[in-house]
């Protein structure tokens, strides 16, 4: 693929994307950061084993203490003094809808985190940038509310039967050609965990003496499906087409290890968004290579469908590609559509097997009756077919607010990572420390932060993620921005000196696409 | 001092064969086929894939689905026709129950429909938490744990206990969720005849002769037995009270499947460990899905804190995925509610099942398979006609035949080619305490009816 003749015509928007390259400084800090806190955790180990400290872990039953142990102690060592430091940062009770705003329960702790005991009172209005609300239909009035509520009262909550006995509800039907009608592809079919819908469907796709490529980054339920299939597993550099193409030549060429065999397949995995980084996948390079080499493509949207695209239908429309080049079209109703499941679309040969063969079909229970109103209802509010132009402008409303808050927050200097619109925004932290503190300072000023760090990131890239929502109106914006300053200014977060690279390690010269240089 | 010559001899062969080996060329221990590059875009233009997926035949019995219009409740129409549902998993009648739809819909219209994010990251709402103590409390364990997919839930709790290296001893008619969770976890698996102990014991006695040749090993290995509490694929239960005996024996833990059993067995519904008499610490872990006696959707496990605590961290279903929607956790409480207050529908369901049981022996070409108080029930062919297609297409007529005269039965899909242990095709029949008795005597009459016209 010679990137310099066909960026013109594969790409025809900039592709914008960035990842600063850790300072020096910070990096050499965090090790030492966490150099010191394994050596308190030995400490405290220590004191704990020679009970001159009360250990408040469970414990194992009397009965069972020469059973062989059920935990070995390195596992839990970061669990045990790590994690339990800043476990308040997580977990935390919500008890209203997951909108814009929320209300959270207050709760303390008064042995450092081990136990947590429920004040009672409610911290109300607290901004809410953790929640996967992207087009903000997680609301409890309005048009889905109430159509669930009348599936509801007619249908019931549960359904009590698995797809091909007689958990098939009319329902179902109904969602599925309109999930197929809105992402251009001839079927769909919709199950009832996004989880489960990788998990038990890769499976059925690809077995042994297939390939799967698996970008570095995957989700654990992509990582999970492959695992299970039995196919054999390569994994490329994450978003690095060049890393891609070597394996596919060399598959190709050398086929199965050993027996030299053709590979039967060749099933390239990849997401929309990936949502720990903010990148958005290079599907032009991707579809172009999959074409050469003959292989198929799997695209995971848990992220993107709904938040990309003029008209919210993903990544595929945000390129402006033909959905009918992507094999497999996956994604998840929890995050746009503010329900719960998943849904594969394709073309009719592929859902007719899935039907069939799928894990899922076969012994799952289907899809409860007013969630799927729930999805029929914002999907048609999406697609403007319910009368109104409610759905376009939330796709829109989105977007606008993806590049203020990153426009923002570049400009005060905070170090962010990922594609300038991918409306998942990732401010890097690195120091352990600062992890907790964050958390901590954004919820006293009554904003709700997501803050990640080992194992969902690499060790020293600990980062907080925000993920931008239509509902958010620009002065919830600026508030979030201002109280961000501050705290960025108390704990020293403003790591960035402007230096931006396109690509963590890029092995090429040609700069292809725009770099922005101060 | 002078060397003796041999030693100067041998010093200056060793030098010499060392500057050999410095400036010699490298040894590749794999000989790598240099093609060159147009061998290789030969190659590449050759190489065909097989299509995606095979393409599926027209009439293959599991393509075309059963529609049910309307809901899946106790009169159930199916495909356009109004029949009796003898299909659906309803064991307590509280899918159409209106204390559960007003529970659910008041949370409805509190929290909306879906939760927006897992449970790590703001999709704690107070309804699971309040869910998790009341299960607890109800199982008298002391803590619970909620996953939003029944499926899921065995499937990750099973990989979050049992790694690469342990060894796991599972009853042959495990259902599928379990499999999965055993493929997930990379352990060794022992597969024992369905309910013989005495397969176990000797399983369990080879493992300790095992264990004697390498001590350190065993130190470090895991064991654990799955059993389910009420087998779905052959409707039989599974002998406790000796397992239990088994466990202290060798020191194997039991992770214990209550699906079916939960909200069946036992006095108060509390599942097999109520129905035999036994302490529930007894059990390591006990996970049962909330599809089938609570007619919600989801599944939850159920022991000690130091067990089930570790799954909040490493479950995967419950970490990397969206946590359970607040209106199905709130109709779950509601029929909790409901079966805490009237203990007297679990006999009243068992009373049911013996009498279909005792109603469907003696059918002439088809065999009853299941405990007498069990809930789902299987009815298999006494002569197979040969082959797997041919069964089935025979049992599908017996099925159409009492669907066209109201009476909604299901075979039991399976997933051949994946099962370990592939069980026979049957006919699933399932009891639930909304159906009365002359529709019970009336479902049995039909499938004897059925069973004559189409088998013989």
């Amino acid at each position: 693929i010679n990137h310099i003749v066909h960026n013109g015509g594969l790409y025809k928007r900039p592709f914008n994307e960035a990842f600063e390259e850790t300072p020096m400084l910070v990096a050499v800090l965090t090790y030492v950061g966490y150099g010191v806190l394994t050596l308190f955790g030995y400490l405290r180990d220590f004191m704990r084993q020679w009970k001159i400290e009360k250990c408040q872990n469970a414990t194992e039953r009397e009965e069972q203490k020469d059973f062989v142990p059920l935990y070995q102690d390195f596992e839990n060592f970061y669990n045990r003094n790590l994690y339990m430091r800043i476990r308040d940062s997580w977990n935390r009770p919500i008890c209203s809808v997951p909108g814009a705003k929320v209300d959270m329960m207050e709760r303390v702790s008064h042995d450092y985190n081990w136990t947590f005991t429920y004040t009672g009172r409610v911290i109300k209005d607290i901004i809410n940038m953790g929640s996967y609300n992207y087009l903000g239909f997680a609301q409890n009035t309005g048009a889905c509310q109430e159509a669930a509520a009348k599936v509801l009262s007619q249908y019931g909550a549960g359904v009590c039967s698995a797809r091909q006995e007689m958990g098939n509800l009319d329902k179902h039907e109904e969602l599925e050609k309109l999930v197929a009608r809105f992402l251009g592809v001839e079927s769909a079919m919709a199950y009832g965990m996004g989880f489960a819908t990788n998990s038990m469907n890769i499976p059925a796709l690809v077995g042994k003496g297939c390939l799967i490529l698996s970008d570095e980054l995957n989700h654990a339920s992509l990582v999970l499906g492959a695992r299970l299939s039995g196919a054999t597993i390569r994994i490329f550099k994450h978003n690095n087409m060049q890393s891609l193409e070597k394996l596919l030549k060399d598959a190709i060429v050398h086929g199965q290890p050993r027996t030299r065999r053709p590979w039967k397949k060749i099933l390239i995995l990849v997401e929309g968004i990936y949502s720990m980084e903010g990148s958005i996948v290079r599907l032009p390079e991707v579809i172009a290579l999959k074409k050469k080499y003959k292989s198929y493509l799997y695209l995971d949207e848990a992220h993107s469908i709904g938040a990309l695209g003029p008209s919210g239908r993903g990544v595929v429309e945000y390129f402006g590609l033909n959905p009918e080049d992507v094999d497999v079209m996956m994604g998840t109703f929890t995050k746009s559509f503010g329900a719960a499941g998943g849904y594969i679309g394709g073309k009719k040969e592929l859902i007719d097997y899935l039907r069939t063969y799928s894990h899922s079909a076969a012994y799952a229970t289907s899809m409860s009756p007013p969630v799927v109103e729930q999805i029929i209802t914002s999907v048609k509010c999406i697609m403007g077919e319910d009368g109104t132009t409610v759905g376009e402008a939330r796709v829109q409303q989105l977007a606008e607010n993806t590049r203020y808050f990153r426009r923002r927050l570049k400009e005060m200097g905070f170090i962010i990572y990922g594609n300038e619109d991918s409306p998942v925004v990732p401010l890097m932290l690195y120091m352990p420390a600062k992890i907790g503190a964050f958390g901590r300072e954004m919820l006293k000023r009554n904003i709700g932060v997501v803050v990640v760090g080992f194992p969902a990131t690499p060790i020293i890239e600990s980062r907080a993620r925000f993920c931008l929502s239509a509902a958010h109106t620009k002065e919830m914006l600026d508030t979030a921005l201002k109280e961000i300053n501050e705290v960025g200014d108390l704990l020293q977060l403003k790591y960035s000196r402007r230096r931006l690279v396109p690509l963590l390690d890029r092995p090429f010269d040609e700069t292809t696409y725009e770099e922005t240089e101060d | 001092y002078q060397a003796p010559a041999y030693h100067l001899i041998l010093e200056g062969i060793l030098i010499l064969w060392i500057i050999r080996l410095l400036f010699s060329k490298t040894y590749k221990l794999q000989e790598r086929s240099d093609l060159t590059l147009k061998e290789k875009e030969e190659l590449i233009e050759e190489w065909q894939p097989e299509p995606l997926v095979p393409p599926v035949p027209k009439d293959h019995p599991a393509l075309n689905y059963n529609i049910v219009s309307g809901p899946p409740t106790h009169i159930i129409t199916v495909n356009g026709r109004e029949c009796i549902n003898f299909a659906s998993f309803n064991f307590l009648g509280l899918l159409n129950n209106e204390k559960v739809k007003s529970a659910a819909q008041a949370s409805l219209k509190k929290y909306g429909v879906g939760t927006c994010g897992p449970r790590g990251f703001y999709g704690t709402f107070d309804v699971h938490l309040e869910l998790e103590e009341r299960l607890a409390k109800f199982m008298r364990t002391e803590e619970a744990i909620i996953y939003s997919y029944g499926f899921a839930t065995i499937a990750s709790a099973i990989p979050a206990y049992s790694k690469r290296g342990d060894i796991v001893f599972v009853d042959e008619a495990a259902c599928f969720a379990i499999q999965k969770g055993l493929q997930a976890s990379r352990s060794n698996i022992k597969l024992f005849k369905h309910n013989d102990m005495a397969d176990l014991e000797r399983l369990l006695k080879e493992q300790e002769t095992e264990d004697q040749k390498n001590p350190r090993k065993a130190r470090v290995t895991r064991r654990f037995i799955v059993v389910e509490g009420l087998y779905m694929n052959t409707g039989d239960i599974c002998p406790l009270p000796e397992l239990i005996k088994l466990k202290y024996k060798y020191k194997v833990r039991i992770f214990l499947e209550e699906s079916l059993s939960f909200g069946v067995l036992g006095e108060h519904g509390r599942g097999i460990t109520e129905h035999f008499g036994i302490n529930i610490d007894d059990i390591d872990l006990i996970s049962a899905n909330m599809e089938n006696s609570l007619a919600s959707i989801g599944g939850f496990c159920c022991g000690r804190s130091f067990i089930i605590d570790h799954q909040r961290l490493s479950g995967q279903g419950y970490c990397f995925s969206a946590s359970l929607p607040p209106l199905l956790a709130a109709a779950a409480i509601e029929a909790l509610n409901i079966m805490e207050d009237n203990p007297d529908i679990f006999q009243t369901l068992r009373a049911k099942c013996e009498r279909i049981h005792k109603a469907l022996q003696g059918i002439s070409g088809l065999k009853v398979v299941g405990e007498s108080f069990s809930p789902a029930l299987h009815l298999q062919l006494e002569e197979s006609c040969g082959s797997r297609e041919n069964d089935v297409k025979l049992l599908k007529r017996v099925v159409d035949y009492c669907m066209n005269s109201g009476i909604a039965l299901t075979q039991a899909c399976y997933l051949e080619k994946e099962e370990k242990c592939l069980p026979p095709p049957s006919i699933r029949v399932v009891i639930t305490v909304e159906q009365t008795e002359q529709e019970l005597d009336k479902a049995a009459s039909l499938l004897k009816e059925a069973a004559q016209s189409v088998l013989n």
